[in-house]
């Protein structure tokens, strides 16, 4: 049985079957990824400024991953040009760089930006302790600016026992230089600044912690949605690079051997969806590093 | 999504016949496929419906054990969710149980059962027919969205199983109780009811996902030469617009069902609130989040879902109407402009589920607007169906007899809904009886006919034989009363307030014993759980006509029913492939009874008017074909 309309376009139409399938996937990743974002607004709007961090994210390593981003849908059309023009070797050129733009993305996010957050820890402070705390949030200060008060303490765990041990009553936290230095007008602006963790040992009682966790999704609404939706792009990513490596490999040149439309076609739906990979990531980077 | 069959280059005339495996199980051929839809969903159906029954012992003798099969039961579920009863007797549901039978039997009904079979088993089977195509446009993802359905189908009944049994929050699974439901001491970490329960939706999600674009891809692609978009049979066109509703409302659920397995597996709080208490015991985490996000993004599917499950059935009983009343459709180009507008207006009606949430007036307003507009195409597409009947020689085949049912069925689930419409009216019925029974006479006695009507109708050319016309008309009444005698009373029970979701049937609130037409609430109960027992039975000679028609039904012909669609064109049953040579098509699709014509049907494909002869006997008398139209 054979299907009509694989390689050459229906004359009513003018395109052919994968062509229309694929912008239809794309309409439904639109919806997919437009009900998370809807999720990210529902919850910006619900949460009030005390609980939605700003600065918390590598602005130029984000940066940096845009580009790198930007640059393999650039490599992937033009792979699907040299295809198009019969340049087989070309192809591979291109397409391997692709492959290898979308690779670094992924050991940028998961290997590097990921595990940095992990590291950080988190403490909430309950409403009528912050005074206690007061030389660590400066919220005088942020008053009398009248910037929304703050109440975390953030920087790197020293004692991890006190995560799983009920017997430990402390937080022993090396705190991060806004909370070493609250009073820094420097730190007002909800910016990222690179600063490395002060050496400062900040101790606080378990009793006066509204809540505690490191950099995780369960952190806070903002690092949930924040590794959702980038954990999802990701998977999206690896999905891409997987179609990617197999037309790249000896399954890509057996095809071209038998028809090389039908691979240059195959590549153009693959890039389509690429894009849409790249264009949630436009919006993921302002909407979560940015904004 | 780049996936396309490889084909042999060139179509040989002796094709090797696949091995048993290839040929039935693993093919990807969209007749198989469609066949294997139809009877997987309709095995889930069924089993959808016995846990219904089951519960319907628990609500008309609560705290009695189930007679005959409680022994069975107790040994199938453990003694920790079927207990014993005064007497020691076996068989008696635990809460539990109840309320995961209940949140089991709308998922297996709605995801498994009505949808499977009333979009991808008909969808399958018949869209490439009727438009004269040889296969889907893309043979193997079609075989993937089945094996993908087929898997989450197993992961669900799985569930059932596994320490503490499946779902027990609703087909709803509304947050903040389902991300606290199936945790703590005696439930795995992933391996829970409600955990398994989101994993099994997610390949639920991605076979409709596969199926959805498969089928809009073949309906624009693969049309026969002269198939224009306005002599598409119209079961087409109601699956056109049924992939579009699934393709773009399903998605937002998946995203949902993501944050409801953060929640419950990562700690997140994207449907938690700040200073949660759950059972006395203030819960930590970061708080924040939002329950109404959850029943935004769920009904932003489940409303959509409802137009899901009815349009294709719509869709079935034109064709059998049509076919049955041997006159075209009435207000054919109306029908499907009215789809078009139901379509669309399903995306912004799915607040009405949620009047109750307090969402505020300006909200509520909206909603009840956009609620009140739907009703017009449906109503519109009800009317055109009615009027179709007017002044038909109608043949009460055995399809057409659930086809004709369907209508007012279908009106009354329509026209209780109006009332839902309304927040105010809402705001009392919400939760009851009522709402059960409304949708249940838009589903069941709805879309269920229309799936009995429709495996009546295209048996013959599955399998080359019709099902026996007697046991169907059994079928038909018994199921037709026995139906009624459920649905029915569950208006009344609402109306005097009995809540959907008593374990006991309401045996301890007082308002349950208030009378009415004689009886009492609970009394009711006790029919409606006869009648429900009773449609058990009226399915069996169905399922034995079914399975006896495959190989002892009488002989059909390639078109039995003297119907002008394309798929009769095709011999029965269809080869691979579908059409011995590739048919053109040459007018609209219910051209029954035309003046002048010497047959009162002329088939899509057939150049000149008149039934299967009159090409050939045509004559110098006849009128010329373009003076007919």
């Amino acid at each position: 049985m054979e299907i009509p309309y694989i390689v050459t376009p229906r004359e009513d139409t003018g395109l052919w079957n994968a062509k229309i399938a694929i912008w239809l996937f794309i309409a439904s990743e639109v919806m997919l990824f437009g009900g998370l974002f809807s999720a990210y607004v529902f919850l910006r709007i619900g949460a009030d400024a005390s609980h939605w961090p700003h600065g918390l994210l590598n602005v130029p390593v984000g940066t940096l991953n845009t580009a790198i981003l930007i640059t393999s849908s650039i490599t992937a059309v033009l792979a699907w040009g040299a295809l198009k023009m019969r340049q087989f070797s070309k192809y591979k050129f291109y397409m391997g760089l692709t492959i290898l733009c979308g690779l670094t993305f992924l050991t940028i996010k998961l290997a590097y930006e990921y595990p940095q957050k992990f590291q950080h820890f988190g403490v909430f402070i309950k409403q009528e302790s912050l005074g206690k705390y007061e030389p660590y949030l400066g919220n005088a200060y942020l008053a009398a600016k009248g910037l929304p008060p703050r109440i975390e303490i953030t920087g790197h765990l020293h004692n991890k026992s006190a995560l799983t041990d009920p017997n430990a009553k402390e937080y022993e936290v090396a705190v991060d230089a806004v909370n070493a230095d609250p009073t820094n007008p420097e730190f007002d602006c909800p910016r990222f600044i690179q600063k490395p963790v002060t050496g400062k040992i900040v101790t606080i009682d378990k009793e006066d912690v509204e809540y505690a966790s490191v950099f995780a999704p369960r952190h806070s609404s903002f690092f949930a949605i924040y590794f959702t939706i980038t954990g999802l792009h990701a998977l999206h990513v690896i999905g891409g690079l997987i179609v990617f490596l197999y037309f790249w490999l000896p399954c890509g040149a057996n095809l071209y051997k038998k028809d090389p439309e039908h691979l240059a076609n195959r590549v153009e739906v693959s890039c389509l969806y690429w894009h849409f990979v790249d264009l949630v990531w436009i919006f993921v980077f302002p909407v979560f590093y940015l904004l | 999504m780049t996936d396309t069959t490889h084909a042999p280059s060139h179509e040989t005339v002796h094709h090797e016949e696949p091995g048993f495996w290839h040929k039935y199980v693993f093919s990807v051929d969209h007749k198989v496929i469609g066949i294997q839809y139809a009877i997987t969903g309709l095995v889930f159906m069924f089993l959808g419906f016995t846990l219904m029954m089951v519960m319907r012992w628990q609500l008309a003798y609560p705290g009695q054990s189930l007679p005959i099969f409680g022994a069975l039961f107790q040994k199938l579920f453990g003694s920790a969710m079927v207990g014993v009863d005064a007497n020691g007797h076996p068989g008696v549901m635990s809460p539990d149980l109840y309320n995961s039978f209940g949140a089991m039997h709308g998922t297996i009904m709605v995801f498994l059962g009505v949808v499977p079979t009333a979009f991808a088993a008909f969808g399958n089977y018949v869209v490439p027919l009727q438009i004269g195509a040889g296969d889907m446009a893309f043979p193997k993802l079609n075989a993937a969205s089945y094996w993908s359905f087929f898997v989450g189908g197993v992961i669900m009944l799985a569930s059932f199983f596994i320490p503490g049994g499946a779902a027990k929050s609703g087909w709803t699974s509304y947050s903040p109780l389902a991300i606290f439901a199936d945790k703590g001491p005696g439930f795995y970490p992933i391996f829970n009811g409600q955990t398994v329960w989101i994993l099994g939706m997610v390949f639920l999600i991605s076979s409709s996902l596969l199926g959805s674009v498969n089928t809009i891809t073949t309906i624009i692609q693969l049309r026969a030469p002269g198939m224009t978009w306005m002599r598409l049979p119209f079961f087409v066109w109601t699956q056109l617009i049924t992939s579009f509703l699934l393709l773009l409302a399903f998605p937002p659920l998946e995203s949902a069902a993501i944050m409801q397995f953060m929640d419950r597996v990562a700690g997140t709080s994207f449907f938690l609130p700040s200073g949660l208490v759950v059972n006395g015991i203030h819960i930590v985490n970061s708080g924040g989040g939002s329950p109404l996000l959850w029943q935004h993004l769920f009904w932003f599917l489940a409303h959509p879902e409802v137009y899901v499950l009815i349009l294709p059935a719509i869709g079935i009983v034109a064709e059998i109407i049509a076919n049955n009343t041997r006159k075209p459709l009435w207000g054919y180009k109306a029908m499907v402009y009215a789809i078009f507008v139901l379509g669309f207006l399903s995306f912004v009606v799915w607040a009405h589920h949620m009047y109750l949430t307090g969402m505020g007036a300006k909200v509520s307003s909206f909603f009840q607007t956009t609620t009140v507009l739907i009703s017009v195409p449906s109503v519109i597409l009800l009317t055109a169906l009615m009027i179709s009947l007017w002044g038909g020689s109608i043949r009460f085949t055995v399809p057409m007899l659930f086809a004709v049912a369907f209508l007012p069925q279908f009106g009354i689930g329509g026209l209780t809904g109006i009332p839902l419409a309304f927040s105010a009216v809402d705001l009392s019925l919400h939760d009851t009886y009522y709402v059960i029974g409304h949708f249940h006479y838009v589903v069941a006695p709805g879309t269920i006919f229309a799936i009995f009507a429709g495996v009546y109708y295209w048996f013959p050319k599955a399998t080359g034989r019709m099902m026996n016309e007697f046991l169907g008309r059994v079928h038909f009444v018994a199921s037709i009363i026995c139906i009624n005698c459920i649905f029915f009373p569950m208006f009344i029970q609402g109306m005097i307030g009995m809540h959907r979701r008593w374990y006991d049937g309401g045996a301890s609130y007082d308002i349950s014993k208030t009378i009415v037409l004689g009886h009492s609430g609970l009394e009711w109960n006790t029919f409606m759980s006869h009648a429900a027992w009773g449609l058990g039975l009226a399915q069996l000679p169905f399922i034995f006509n079914f399975f006896w028609s495959i190989w002892n039904g009488d002989k059909a012909s390639r078109n039995p029913w003297h119907a002008t669609t394309l798929e009769w064109a095709a011999p029965s049953p269809p080869p691979h492939g579908n059409f011995e040579e590739p048919p053109t098509v040459y007018r609209g699709p219910y051209e029954y009874s035309v003046p002048g014509a010497d047959e009162d049907f002329t088939p899509q494909g057939q150049a000149e008017p008149g039934g299967a002869g009159s090409a050939r006997l045509h004559s110098a008398d006849a009128p010329e074909p373009d003076t007919l139209h």
